[in-house]
C-alpha cells in the first residue's frame, strides 16, 4: 500500500547505520569470545571492550575508568541518581534540584526518592523550554544532594545551559547529573568544560543498537553496585559484556562525532524549512526556543486537531512521527513537557514532534510538507472543536 | 497497541462525516480537555432516523467508533437505536485496545445524548431525562 517510508521519529530511536553494524558483525560472529576468558578468543573480546570504552571516554573528554557500560539511558539515569541519593542521604543531604520536564526515567526515579523522604525542588522551564541557571543556583540549599537537569529535551529539542549549571553546582559543592540521551547524536560534549559529574547516554538514539548505553561517572564519585555476580564494570555491573552492543555504540558516537557538524547545518536549513511552511498554518504553536536547540527535533501544536489521529494520517502518507497526546501516552493527560511550557490540555493534545536523522533527505521533507497542511485541513473539517474556535474567535 | 483492519479502514474513510442544517436532534459528549469530543446530528422522521452526521475531535479509535455507530443507527427507529450499547460497537469494530474502550462509551453517549436532545425539543422532556447522559468529564468515559 504504501510507497514510501518516511521516518521522522529518530528521537523515538534511529535505525542502525551500515557503519555501525559492519563494526559489529565480527562480535556477533567469529568473534565471539568472553572478555573474562584467558585464552586468545577472550582476550581479542577484553581488546575490543578496552578500545571501545577508551573510544567512548576520549568522544567525551573523559577516562576510560570513568566509563560504564550499561543497558541504556534509562539504566544510566537510575543508577546515577540512586547512588548519589543514597551515598548523600548518609551525609544528611536530601533534597534534588531538576527540571519540570525531564525525562520519566529521571522524574519517576526523583519521584520514589520522594516518597522515601527526598525534597524535590522541579524548576521551571518558561513558555521556551530552557531552564534558567540561575533558578538552579536560587535553588540550591545546604541540604543539596545533586542537580539533574537534561541536555536536550526529547519532546521539543531545547538545549539546557549546562555549562552555567554544573559551574554553579562545582561552585557549590553540589553533584551534577544530566540526561544528555537527546544531545549526544547533536552536540560535542565536553564532560570538564561542560562541568559534568555524571552523564548519561543511550545507543539507539544515535544509530546504534537498542540495548546498551553508557554512565559517565567522574572519578572519585561512588556508584552503588547494580548487578552482583562477576567482576564486569569494575565489579558494580556483573554479567558477561554485551559486546557487540559496546562496539557499536563507540563505533556510533565516533561517527556522530564526525558527521555532526555537517548533519546539523542541513537539520537546521530543514527545521527552517518546516517552520516557515508550518507557521503559515492558522492557529499553529511552535513549541520550544528557535536559537537555544538541537536543530533536528521540531515541535508544533495545531489547536481543534488531536495528535494520535494526525499520526495515524501521516502513516497512511508512509510517514512516522510523534505527538505528546494522551492518546498516544496511554494516560489521561498530554506530555509533561508540553504541560510544563504551560499549554493547556487541549492544545498540548493537538501536538507533533518531527525529528530527522542523518539519513533525513530533502525529499522527505518536502513530502511531509505537502501532506501535513492537507490532514490538518481534513481533520479540522471534522472536528466539533475546531468549529467551537473559529466561532469563539468570530465573535 | 494495535487498531484492527475495521477501525483503520472507519478512521481513513470515515462513513457520515459531516453536520446536518435543522437537525432534529444535536448530541455533543466529552471534552476537549481529555482530548475526544463527538457531536452527532440527527433527522428524524415518524421516530425513525432517516439521517445521520457526525463530527469528531479525537483519536482514531473515537473517530472509528463514531463513524461506526453512525452506521448502525441510520435507518433505525428511535427505540432501535437507543439500544445501541458500547460494547456492539467495539464488536462491531473488530475489537478495540483496551486504552481505548473509552471511545466507545462516548459514540454511545454521543447517540444518547443527540436522541435527548431530540426528545427535549418536542416537549419530551420526561423522555430526554431518562436518557442517562453523562459524558463532560475525563474520568467518566476513561
Amino acid at each position: 500500500m504504501l510507497k514510501t517510508k518516511i521516518y521522522l521519529d529518530n528521537a523515538a530511536t534511529t535505525k542502525i547505520s551500515d557503519r555501525v553494524f559492519n563494526a559489529m558483525l565480527p562480535y556477533l560472529k567469529e568473534q565471539y569470545g568472553n572478555p573474562s576468558s584467558i585464552y586468545t578468543l577472550g582476550r581479542e573480546a577484553s581488546i575490543a571492550a578496552t578500545n571501545a570504552r577508551s573510544k567512548c571516554a576520549e568522544l567525551l573528554n573523559a577516562k576510560p575508568s570513568e566509563i560504564y557500560f550499561t543497558s541504556g539511558g534509562s539504566e544510566s539515569d537510575n543508577w546515577a541518581i540512586r547512588s548519589v541519593a543514597q551515598s548523600m542521604k548518609e551525609k544528611g543531604k536530601n533534597h534534588i534540584v531538576t527540571s519540570a520536564f525531564e525525562h520519566h526515567a529521571v522524574l519517576h526515579t526523583l519521584q520514589e526518592l520522594e516518597k522515601k523522604g527526598f525534597d524535590i525542588t522541579y524548576l521551571p522551564v518558561y513558555s521556551n523550554g530552557v531552564v534558567k541557571a540561575e533558578d538552579v543556583k536560587d535553588a540550591i540549599t545546604d541540604k543539596t544532594a545533586l542537580v539533574t537537569v537534561m541536555y536536550a529535551n526529547n519532546e521539543i529539542g531545547t538545549v539546557q545551559p549546562i555549562r552555567e549549571i554544573g559551574a554553579i553546582c562545582r561552585e557549590k559543592n553540589v553533584l551534577f547529573h544530566t540526561d544528555a540521551v537527546q544531545a549526544a547524536p547533536h552536540i560535542h560534549i565536553d564532560v570538564q568544560a561542560d562541568n559534568i559529574d555524571l552523564l548519561s547516554i543511550s545507543g539507539h538514539k544515535l544509530h546504534a543498537p537498542k540495548g546498551v548505553g553508557l554512565l559517565y561517572c567522574r572519578r572519585g564519585i561512588k556508584l552503588n553496585p547494580l548487578i552482583s555476580g562477576g567482576g564486569q564494570e569494575r565489579g558494580l555491573r556483573a554479567g558477561t559484556e554485551n559486546l557487540a552492543g559496546i562496539v557499536g555504540l563507540a563505533e556510533a558516537m565516533a561517527a556522530a562525532n564526525e558527521t555532526m557538524d555537517a548533519t546539523n547545518e542541513r537539520h537546521k536549513k530543514f527545521a527552517e524549512q518546516i517552520y516557515n511552511a508550518v507557521m503559515k498554518i492558522e492557529r499553529v504553536h511552535f513549541n520550544g526556543d528557535l536559537e537555544k536547540r538541537i536543530p533536528s527535533t521540531v515541535n508544533f501544536s495545531f489547536e481543534g486537531v488531536e495528535g494520535e489521529s494526525l499520526l495515524l494520517q501521516l502513516d497512511l502518507q508512509g510517514i512516522a512521527a510523534s505527538s505528546g497526546s494522551a492518546c498516544t501516552s496511554g494516560s489521561l493527560d498530554p506530555s509533561h513537557v508540553l504541560l510544563a511550557l504551560g499549554l493547556t490540555h487541549e492544545v498540548a493534545h493537538g501536538s507533533l514532534r518531527i525529528s530527522m536523522s542523518d539519513y533525513t533527505t530533502q525529499e522527505e521533507i518536502d513530502k511531509l510538507l505537502e501532506v501535513l497542511p492537507v490532514i490538518i485541513e481534513k481533520l479540522r473539517s471534522m472536528s466539533p472543536l475546531w468549529e467551537r474556535i473559529i466561532k469563539e474567535n468570530k465573535q | 497497541m494495535v487498531y484492527s483492519e475495521k477501525v483503520m479502514e472507519h478512521f481513513s474513510n470515515p462513513h457520515n462525516v459531516g453536520e446536518i442544517e435543522n437537525a432534529d436532534g444535536v448530541g455533543e459528549v466529552g471534552n476537549a480537555k481529555c482530548g475526544d469530543i463527538m457531536k452527532m446530528y440527527l433527522k428524524i422522521d415518524n421516530g425513525v432516523i432517516t439521517d445521520v452526521k457526525f463530527k469528531t475531535f479525537g483519536c482514531g479509535a473515537a473517530i472509528a467508533t463514531s463513524s461506526i455507530a453512525t452506521d448502525m443507527i441510520k435507518g433505525q427507529p428511535l427505540s432501535e437505536a437507543l439500544k445501541l450499547t458500547n460494547k456492539a460497537v467495539v464488536e462491531a469494530l473488530d475489537g478495540l485496545p483496551p486504552v481505548k474502550l473509552h471511545c466507545s462509551v462516548l459514540a454511545e453517549q454521543a447517540v444518547k445524548a443527540a436522541i435527548a436532545d431530540y426528545y427535549r425539543k418536542n416537549g419530551m422532556n420526561d423522555e430526554a431525562d431518562k436518557l442517562d447522559v453523562h459524558c463532560d468529564d475525563c474520568e467518566c468515559c476513561h
